[in-house]
């Protein structure tokens, strides 16, 4: 079985890719809000991805 | 005179639902990630959903994490986490199964990208969860 290595961000970027496009589908009722929904909850992992790296790396000094 | 209920909450659902009607969708949810939908005939929700579970556990697999065991921990939160994370590699369904038959088994160490590889199984399981939700919405009449 190969063995992969990704980053940080790769590996966040897939779980925020994979997840944002089951909640949008699991979610809401109609085509456009499932799509909305989803964009804006990749979105959201997006920024909270960058924004706690941003936080952990000047907490660390 | 019997009165005539009707249900004025929105999206609820008409009041006999047979079993047959959401039980084996979503059991084949459950089974095989994306079946339930394709049941319903909710083919392109089906795909994304088989596409992104099936990508999530194959991805934990391939940064090899580990798969949680229904054992008692040392403590009580560490017990929770087992039987939780058991539970949620479960919910992957026929992956889950087919891994363990094959004899997939990765013992806990250190590591970002081990430690992704769990959470991704476990992920896989949970979103596998809301899938089946989603099917037995749908064919309940809760939602289309």
């Amino acid at each position: 079985m190969p063995k992969i290595n990704l980053s940080h961000f790769e590996a966040a970027f897939l779980f925020s890719l994979f997840t944002s496009i089951v909640m949008g589908i699991t979610s809401k009722n109609t085509q456009d809000e499932r799509l909305k929904y989803g964009a804006q909850c990749f979105v959201y992992f997006i920024v909270a991805l960058f924004g706690i790296g941003w936080a952990m790396r000047l907490g660390h000094g | 005179m019997a009165a005539q209920t009707t249900s004025t909450v929105p999206g609820a659902a008409p009041a006999d639902v047979p079993l047959t009607a959401w039980l084996w969708p979503v059991v084949a949810a459950w089974l095989a990630p994306g079946a339930g939908h394709f049941l319903l005939k909710r083919n392109g929700r089906g795909v994304l959903i088989c596409v992104s579970v099936v990508a999530m556990f194959f991805l934990g697999l391939f940064m090899r994490g580990v798969m949680f065991t229904p054992e008692k921990g040392a403590d009580y939160l560490t017990s929770v986490i087992n039987y939780g994370g058991f539970a949620a590699n479960l919910s992957a369904g026929a992956l889950y199964l087919l891994a363990s038959m094959f004899g997939y088994s990765q013992i806990d160490m250190a590591g970002a990208v081990h430690d992704y590889g769990t959470k991704f199984l476990v992920t896989a399981g949970l979103l596998n969860v809301l899938a089946m939700v989603d099917v037995w919405e749908i064919a309940t009449g809760r939602k289309d």
